[in-house]
């Protein structure tokens, strides 16, 4: 049985699978629930300044028949009172002594913060978490991403957390900014123990078409809100690398956040570089015995690997993500359609024809229904095996010797990169491509 | 005890009848429709006999337009709701989904059809109106599929039309013939108003045209003519016997279960005669209908049957048992008939041979003949310069459905010799457009 026990930054908890800050954490009651259910950690529901909260607070994505694959709300920090939270801490931790508790915070004032602070240290709580990350309502008061949105702010902020904190310090960015290294090097720069990221990413879900208002709709009128679920998961696994490769911030434990749902989601924000995940959305759809199958499923990986601690393998994809200069421009790739599976969709074919290289012709005598791939015009995009709705009917077939390497830094370097407009180096010279008027005689 | 209690409710006639295809509700549709892939050149739609863009509405439901899903269906055949409930999908759309290939269960087409058309109707969103009037008039004979559709595609193009029908109620077959678990006849009828609310053409019922005085009154009249006329009743077997009180057609049987549910009077015992799928539902519905005992009995080989294998497993489950190789020589009896002497065939090179001395007699109450329906040919030798091939089809250009007398077009089984409702439905559409070109080129 592999061991997956953390030390996140000081924080110790019997596996990474932590609850994030948001409604699950609400309550005693729910924080308790949870760790029976198997979950490790949980990040209380936001501390802080008094709030009132509105009703209709959530809204979804919802694709095909899957509900929830993006999920947005509006609702504030925790509107409870602040000592039933921390007496429901206490309480907590003499329960769980082992398990982590992490105190989320969000208030205005350098007095304020270190009150709080001492607060939910006396409180018992394991470490702290600053929430400069909430896009709606708290932004519009100074607070949540009006903080993450100004390096110069936060590290402050920080500053005057890490001079009163006795407990590990966890600071929580917001992905509502051009450049996420800018506040992850404030957080590093204030002393902040850890980064975790990313919080929920501004946005609009949708608009009801009747009423012309956006979802989620209060009173006639709707606000932009807070995105994150399955859909965010690859903005959010960017970010966690950004920080987790950059010279000055890597050193700083990251707890990684975004739409982890299964135990496939967390090993990729693991091997990115978390070192503790966060989960909110998974459990708000499903409760919190979705951990069982991200808990199974991290043991079976870890067996399966040889891996003893989750430290042998977080951050282990990291020197593979590199700038796209560096990527071998003599590797190549061709579809191959096995025509036992094939069930005749088709849907690769108008995918390549309309979508991308017009590498795929279907028989021309109209019997089979199986497309064949034009070798010498595929460009090995994928794009096909991406819609083909048979599991491992079109491969991907490397078609070079893995002999050569030879990148666009390499080309820059020897000089022989193209450089003008019409310029015979340039990639797509010579590539076939029908011509616009046979447009006209394809049926569909 | 038989696999069904005798209906003597119309409750229970509806439970023991209880439809095979039952409407979908909003949430089943929803995941259904979610299932679609959206195939390219979609085998689906290429198998509809009138080509309704099958991933298009699918995807319409899915995306909560079911009044434009709707539209699509109707657009391409104006009986898409009875075609949902009464095509044999798994041979046609459902039977030619991609799924298949991978053992995937496949979506289930007719049901969703049903679905967006039903929703649609029962909400009575008007989707249709007539063209402005052209100033030409189009008489149909019979308001079958055929005829129904041709004077809805008539109607959007301005054109008057009168349709004559020699029973009661339109649809034909669809609610005189098609088996009762498919579709109700409050269904049929919804559909039928709702066409004929929107587009306003006239149905004379209890109208038969039955002399040639008449057909050259309607010449005179009209600018062209559609023969929807169907086929005629069960054909005779020429058996000894034949005649007697309880030996019906199925045909007529089907009907006068249809127009009076379990008011009818099914005995325990039926010999069904025949192997094709009207042979198949008269016994699935004397069973349904309480019959105790119904044999099913065909002159060829199991694998021979003209009926769907769907539907011989479903008379199965209804507690029908087939007998095979078996040919009728004689319905026994005296006024009413006691059983039926078959004997017993092999199949020689292909060829059917009786093997002498293997006569025996099955008893029961009631013999359907379900041997084919006669030929309207009586009636269409009336019309001057109409050809009809060696099976007593009537002959058209498949071009534009028209016959060898210019002035009459024909659609449905007259033509085809007997197929489903929705391929009566495409031809008389595609008449319709046949009688536009050939009035806008005279």
């Amino acid at each position: 049985m592999p061991d997956l026990s953390i030390n996140f930054a000081g924080i110790k908890a019997p596996n990474p699978f932590w609850l994030a800050s948001a409604p699950p954490t609400n309550s005693g009651y729910q924080v308790m629930k949870a760790f029976e259910a198997g979950w490790g950690g949980a990040v209380w529901k936001t501390l802080g300044v008094p709030v009132i909260n509105v009703s209709s607070r959530y809204g979804s994505i919802n694709y095909r028949n899957t509900r929830m694959a993006g999920f947005t709300n509006i609702e504030l920090i925790t509107d409870r009172p602040l000592i039933d939270n921390l007496k429901e801490i206490e309480e907590v931790k003499k329960y769980f002594p082992n398990h982590a508790i992490i105190a989320s915070l969000m208030v205005e004032t350098r007095a304020e913060w270190e009150q709080i602070i001492k607060d939910v240290e006396n409180a018992g709580a394991d470490g702290i978490e600053l929430n400069f990350g909430c896009p709606h309502g708290m932004c519009e008061r100074g607070m949540g991403s009006a903080v993450g949105q100004e390096p110069e702010v936060l590290e402050t902020i920080v500053g005057w957390v890490m001079a009163a904190a006795k407990i590990p310090v966890i600071t929580k960015l917001t992905p509502n900014i051009s450049h996420i290294v800018d506040p992850g090097l404030a957080a590093a720069r204030g002393g902040s123990n850890a980064i975790s990221l990313i919080n929920t990413i501004k946005s609009i879900v949708g608009v009801d078409l009747d009423t012309y208002t956006p979802y989620p709709v209060v009173g006639g009128k709707g606000t932009n809100g807070g995105y994150c679920g399955p859909a965010v998961k690859p903005i959010a696994l960017d970010m966690v690398k950004e920080l987790a490769q950059h010279p000055k911030i890597k050193h700083l434990p990251i707890s990684g956040i975004g739409g982890i749902e299964t135990w496939r989601d967390a090993v990729e924000f693991m091997l990115l570089g978390a070192s503790s995940v966060q989960v909110c959305t998974a459990v708000m759809h499903y409760g919190f015995g979705i951990v069982r199958e991200m808990e199974r499923g991290l043991v079976d990986f870890m067996n399966q690997k040889g891996y003893e601690t989750i430290y042998d393998f977080v951050g282990k994809a990291l020197p593979n993500v590199t700038e796209w200069k560096h990527l071998n421009l003599k590797h190549k790739v061709v579809a191959k359609i096995d025509p036992e599976k094939c069930i005749g969709c088709d849907l690769c074919y108008i995918a390549c024809d309309d979508g991308a290289h017009q590498a795929i012709r279907l028989p021309e005598n109209g019997g089979s229904r199986i497309p064949e791939i034009i070798d010498e015009n595929c460009v090995g995009c994928n794009l096909c095996s991406l819609v083909c709705p048979v599991e491992e009917c079109i491969t991907m077939e490397q078609r070079d010797d893995g002999t050569q390497h030879l990148t666009w830094d390499d080309r820059t370097n020897a000089n022989t990169i193209p450089t003008t407009f019409n310029d015979d180096l340039a990639g797509g010279k010579g590539h076939f491509v029908p011509k616009p008027t046979d447009a006209l005689k394809r049926k569909g | 005890m038989a696999e069904y209690k005798k209906p003597v409710t119309e409750l229970e006639f509806e439970q023991n009848f209880a439809q095979k295809k039952p409407l979908m509700n909003p949430t089943e549709a929803f995941y259904e429709s979610s299932r679609c892939l959206f195939c390219y050149d979609a085998p689906c739609m290429n198998a509809c006999p009138t080509h309704i863009d099958i991933p298009l509405f699918i995807k319409q439901i899915h995306t909560g337009n079911i009044t434009g899903a709707a539209k699509t269906i109707f657009e391409a055949n104006w009986l898409g709701n009875a075609c949902g409930k009464v095509c044999p999908t798994s041979e046609l759309c459902e039977g030619a989904c991609v799924y298949e290939g991978q053992n995937v269960p496949v979506i289930q087409i007719g049901r969703l059809q049903h679905f967006a058309t039903a929703q649609t109707m029962d909400n009575d969103i008007t989707l249709f109106h007539p063209g402005p009037d052209n100033g030409r008039k189009v008489a149909i004979i019979g308001a079958g599929p055929a005829g129904i559709a041709c004077a809805c595609e008539l109607r959007t193009m301005g054109y008057s039309v009168d349709i004559y029908e020699a029973k009661d109620k339109p649809s034909g077959l669809t609610i005189y013939g098609v088996a009762p678990y498919k579709i109700t006849n409050e269904e049929v009828l919804d559909e039928m108003d709702y066409l004929q609310q929107q587009l306003g053409y006239n149905v004379f019922y209890h109208s038969p045209i039955t002399s040639a005085e008449q057909l050259k009154k309607l010449e005179a009249e009209y600018d062209a003519l559609f023969l929807g006329v169907g086929l005629g009743g069960t054909a005779t077997l020429n058996l000894p016997g034949e005649d007697k009180e309880n030996v019906v057609g199925a045909v007529e049987f089907i009907e006068d279960l249809r127009m009076h549910h379990h008011e009818i009077d099914v005995p325990d015992t039926v010999v069904v005669i025949g192997g094709g799928n009207t042979a198949v539902d008269a016994a699935s519905e004397s069973a349904k209908m309480g019959a105790e005992n119904v044999m099913l009995a065909y002159r060829r080989s199991k694998e021979e049957m003209g009926a769907y294998v769907f539907e011989y497993q479903f008379a199965k489950t209804a507690g029908v048992k087939g007998l095979f190789s078996v040919s009728p020589v004689e319905i026994v009896g005296d006024e009413k008939a006691t059983g039926v002497k078959f004997i017993r065939t092999q199949n020689i090179n292909g060829k059917l041979e009786n093997i002498e001395g293997s006569e025996f007699v099955v008893p029961c109450e009631l013999v359907i003949k379900a041997t084919g329906q006669a030929k309207q040919g009586g009636f269409l030798s009336l019309i001057e310069g109409l050809k009809m091939d060696d099976r007593q089809r009537i002959v058209v250009n498949m071009a534009n459905y028209q016959t060898t007398n210019p002035k009459y077009f024909a659609g449905g089984d007259a033509v085809n010799g007997g197929a489903e409702v929705v391929n009566g439905a495409y031809d008389g559409k595609m008449a319709a457009l046949g009688i536009e070109d050939w009035l806008n080129s005279k």
